[in-house]
């Protein structure tokens, strides 16, 4: 049963073969076995069981919908109404939210129970979860490596079959790469998508909320119920919707798949590269058609991306101050002093640097050095991936570079953590939707992803392109040994 | 040496919209500490502000009002700086892009016309308050007023002294109100005033340092503190001492002003775009629309009364100074059916020498419109004289009722039967048989007497016209 996709639980569901609390109280002991990964911050049996037996009566009903009664993870990052909601910091390990996210209200409306808030990396800054307050995270196909970050916990909970499916969210990568190093398949939808209401911010221009799944499919059944125009987010965008799942099964004969040659220069490890070009041979076998295209301004988007992000960062987290809610220092001397030494206990290393990061690209006198140079590349960046649609459908490459690096590797090297976002955090500038599907695995027998890019709002056409390759492919199916 | 000043004012105008500027909480002054705010407001985590249209229409409306350019587009800014009342760590703000920008404001100081360039107006929300008092040494926070829509407007350094900037000030007062874009309480903050003064020897055209005067509550307030201002920087320069550029606070009971942060302790506030937001974008149609709802601005209406009642220039000027005044007015002309110059005149005069002598606004006048339009009627068809109307006046300010009721109480009504007043005039003549003989003789003079001794006999009540009239004839013999 853990092994199950949203999609197979939903039709168990619906045909009461199994219901909402008996699935949920099985999720809920799995985690609670297998707590040495360190996917989750915390549980609530109570509240979750509460909601399956609602969800439980609601099928009984007949008002149940695709989504009802099945259990799903939430990055720590969502504030829930009544949970303890952390983003992954000792800034907020007291914080328990007085409301809900949109997406959380979303899932509420659509059924699921929520299973528990999934281990992050603090404030969504990393690329390894070993930035959270709370301990890293282990991957479950080997437990010396990252999961990759920041969704390092919903990704590692979905892997482990912890839960049938989790959310994440995605300012630079955030939810493909882990996703990637997990065998797992995510997608980050256009910037807009899916409201940010409530989902506790990083970078704003960047963040976006998206599901994290077992595969395309059960991508398909939560996009449905994230997606839609929020009037408490002003950026959200009021554009139609589409069932996702509707077009899954759509041919994607003569789909024209681009592959930049900036992602498969150097930097990129040959095991990778193995696995991402035998992934695009398929889909030629699929009947795609693949095409050259450039994206020139590639190099650019990891210094572009280090000033916009922290320095957005460093103004959205001023409001964790020791003042209204959150972690208070417990001695200082006058305001100043509680301020500082407040945020300094507050605060792990890396947030501080890219507080301090961003402080300084806003500063007179660096403004336009740093942080208008940096909006100036951002448009080169989108410009370069408007051109190559031109030529193309999807573009296809490797989410991350390299497989799961070990823990510890990086973590005293913060641009070469920087980089394992390399072919990521364009997208995030562009505002694109961005997938990363489970293709194979390195030497090291961890996982690789496919990153397939699309068009503004196109989302559907990624998750057809994801399915058609799932539906040829096993490599989704593939479990960790210990989890299967 | 002689001395120019440099005056620019900065105002910040709270607009009366019903939520704030980016929450839908309530913007009333005056609730129960933090029972107007919301997780928007109080700025828990997650929380994302969006624009309130209500404050897009106001500054869309003060621009119309003033000839300004209204942006197509304007941007939201942060204003980054850590205070315990500024829930976010940052002010939204507009930065480099106001959504109004060049206008111009009319003034006029002793009979000297005078136009002031508005620099720009933009949008921007309020903290909240500290609360040093009361809580044993600890600071208390009401985040009630954070989020509160303001219009700052910027005026460039075209005032050259203490009096154009109260005029200026008054003229701005007067147009939010008009507007009703304001309710322009200066003792609740809805219109505060920061002021920068500079003074520079006359003929130089660089500007001398300037000082900010923060938040000064009244326009009496304003005059003095920038009069104290000029002085100190004159004082000190020609002392041989140099002004800083520094922020100064107004100390109304010592009348001076004292430096509060130096340069060296200003904020690097580290502005930038607020992502949180789209760019404030004003279509055409939305202004014309907002056109259409814009009321008589000031100008015009004094104009009008000038033309339509044949009014003064300063009548029309101090009955149009408040639009409730103006609407008092009007509302008085067309009760009382009364010439237009004589309600004028009562209301510019009589009636506000009261509401002057308690400093009370014509909102707050115990003489309604229809009250005064009574006395008025009352005063044209000879029931009260010029003189007895202003006692009927003082009894209907002290709360005695309306002039009808007033008159009948006290018997005040005039006296129009020409036997009573006959009898009266040959009462008089009678009794002072001297003053009679000396006036056949020529004295002139003494019929100012007469009329007095009869006055006297009607205890005032007698309709002056009528006493002339049979004095002339009595006294001719």
């Amino acid at each position: 049963m853990f092994d199950k996709t949203v999609a197979e639980l939903s039709a168990a569901l619906k045909a009461r073969k199994v219901s909402s609390a008996e699935l949920t109280r099985a999720f809920l002991d799995r985690i609670s076995r297998y707590k040495d990964l360190n996917a989750f911050i915390s549980v609530d049996p109570e509240r979750s069981l509460a909601q399956a037996r609602a969800a439980d009566e609601r099928i009984a009903r007949g008002q149940g919908g695709p989504l009802t009664g099945v259990p799903v993870a939430q990055k720590d990052i969502f504030c829930a109404d009544g949970w303890l909601t952390t983003c992954g910091s000792k800034m907020l390990a007291n914080f328990v939210a007085p409301y809900n996210a949109t997406v959380i209200e979303k899932f509420d409306a659509a059924g699921c129970v929520n299973l528990g808030k999934t281990n992050m990396d603090e404030f969504a800054m990393g690329s390894s979860n070993e930035t959270s307050f709370y301990g890293p995270v282990k991957n479950p196909w080997d437990t010396q490596a990252v999961p990759g970050g920041s969704s390092g916990g919903s990704a590692a909970a979905v892997a482990a079959r912890l839960a049938p499916a989790a959310t994440g969210t995605d300012t630079g990568g955030s939810i493909r790469q882990p996703a990637a190093l997990c065998g797992i398949t995510g997608i980050k939808p256009s910037y807009g998508r899916v409201s940010r209401y409530g989902m506790i911010a990083f970078a704003s221009s960047l963040d976006q909320g998206g599901p994290m799944t077992k595969t395309a499919e059960d991508a398909a059944l939560l996009l449905n119920a994230m997606c839609g125009f929020d009037a408490r987010d002003s950026t959200s965008v009021d554009q139609p919707v589409p069932d996702f799942t509707a077009t899954l099964n759509n041919s994607i004969k003569g789909l024209r798949i681009g592959l930049p040659k900036e992602y498969f220069g150097a930097g990129l490890s040959a095991d990778v590269a193995k696995v991402v070009e035998a992934a695009i041979a398929e889909y030629r076998k699929l009947g795609a058609e693949v095409v050259d295209v450039s994206l020139p301004n590639s190099q650019l988007a990891i210094p572009c991306y280090y000033v916009l992000a922290p320095a957005e960062a460093s103004s959205n987290l001023a409001r964790f101050d020791g003042v209204r809610y959150g972690y208070r220092a417990p001695e200082y001397k006058d305001l100043i002093d509680m301020y500082c030494k407040t945020r300094a206990q507050g605060f792990g290393a890396e947030v501080k640097r890219r507080i301090l990061i961003g402080t300084y690209v806003l500063s007179a006198g660096y403004y336009d050095a740093y942080y208008l140079q940096a909006q100036r590349l951002r448009r080169l960046i989108t410009d370069d991936f408007n051109r190559a649609f031109e030529k193309c459908d999807v573009i296809a490459g490797p989410t991350s570079p390299t497989t799961a690096f070990n823990l510890g590797a990086k973590t005293d090297d913060p641009v070469a953590m920087y980089l394992s976002d390399i072919y990521t955090i364009s997208v995030n500038l562009a505002g694109l939707p961005g997938m990363s599907i489970p293709a194979g695995f390195g030497s090291d027998q961890r996982p690789v992803g496919l990153q397939l890019i699309g068009k503004y709002f196109d989302e559907a056409r990624l998750l057809n392109a994801a399915h058609q390759y799932q539906q040829a492919t096993d490599w989704h199916q593939r479990a960790p040994k210990e989890f299967a | 040496m002689e001395w120019e000043t440099v005056i620019g004012l900065e105002v910040h105008v709270q607009l009366l919209t019903k939520s704030k500027l980016f929450s839908g909480a309530a913007t009333q002054y005056g609730a129960e500490p933090n029972t107007q705010a919301c997780a928007v407001d109080l700025a828990l985590p997650g929380v994302l502000p969006v624009m309130n249209r209500d404050a897009a229409r106001m500054a869309a409306k003060f621009g119309l009002a003033i000839g300004a350019k209204i942006n197509n587009r304007s941007v939201f800014a942060r204003k980054n700086y850590f205070y315990p009342d500024l829930p976010k760590g940052y002010q939204i703000s507009q930065y480099e892009l106001p959504v109004v920008s060049q206008g111009k404001l009319r003034i006029e100081v002793d009979g000297q016309e005078k136009i002031v360039g508005v620099a720009r107006a933009h949008l921007e929300e309020d903290a909240g308050k500290s609360l040093h008092e009361d809580f044993h040494g600890l600071t208390g926070i009401d985040l009630n007023r954070a989020g509160t829509p303001l219009l700052e407007i910027v005026s460039e350094p075209d005032l050259r002294s203490a009096k154009e900037a109260v005029a200026y000030l008054k003229k701005l007062h007067s147009l939010v109100t008009y507007l009703e874009i304001c309710d322009g309480n200066m003792q609740e903050g809805s219109f505060r005033c920061d002021a920068n003064v500079s003074v520079r020897p006359k003929g130089q055209k660089e500007f001398g340092t300037r000082a900010e005067i923060k938040n000064v509550n009244s326009f009496r307030f304003v005059e003095k503190a920038i009069e104290f201002e000029i002085e100190r920087q004159i004082e000190l320069i020609e002392g041989g001492g140099k002004v800083v550029q520094e922020t100064r606070l107004y100390d109304s009971v010592k009348n001076e002003t004292r430096s509060m942060r130096g340069k060296e302790e200003a904020h690097d506030y580290r502005y930038f775009p607020d992502p949180d937001l789209l760019p404030l974008v004003i279509e055409a149609a939305f202004i014309e629309e907002t056109g259409k709802t814009l009321p008589e601005l000031p100008d015009a209406k004094a104009e009008r009364f000038q033309q339509q009642y044949k009014l003064s220039a300063y009548d029309a000027g101090v009955l149009t100074a408040t639009r409730a005044m103006a609407d008092y007015y009007e509302q008085v002309v067309r009760a009382s059916g009364a010439d237009p110059k004589i309600a004028a005149n009562w209301i510019a005069v009589e009636l506000s020498g009261f509401l002057n002598s308690e400093n009370k606004d014509i909102t707050e006048s115990p003489v309604k419109a229809p009250m005064m339009a009574g006395l008025l009627k009352r005063l044209a068809d000879n029931t009260v004289s010029g003189k007895i109307a202003k006692d009927v006046l003082a009894a209907m300010w002290a709360g005695e009722g309306d002039a009808d009721a007033v008159i009948e109480k006290k018997g005040l009504k005039q006296i129009t039967d020409t036997g009573a007043i006959e009898k009266a005039v040959d009462e008089v003549i009678a009794k002072n048989p001297k003053q009679l003989e000396q006036y056949r003789a020529g004295k002139e003079a003494l019929f100012g007497f007469f009329v007095g001794q009869v006055m006297k006999a009607t205890q005032g009540k007698a309709n002056p016209a009528q006493v002339n009239e049979l004095l002339k004839k009595k006294l001719a013999g």
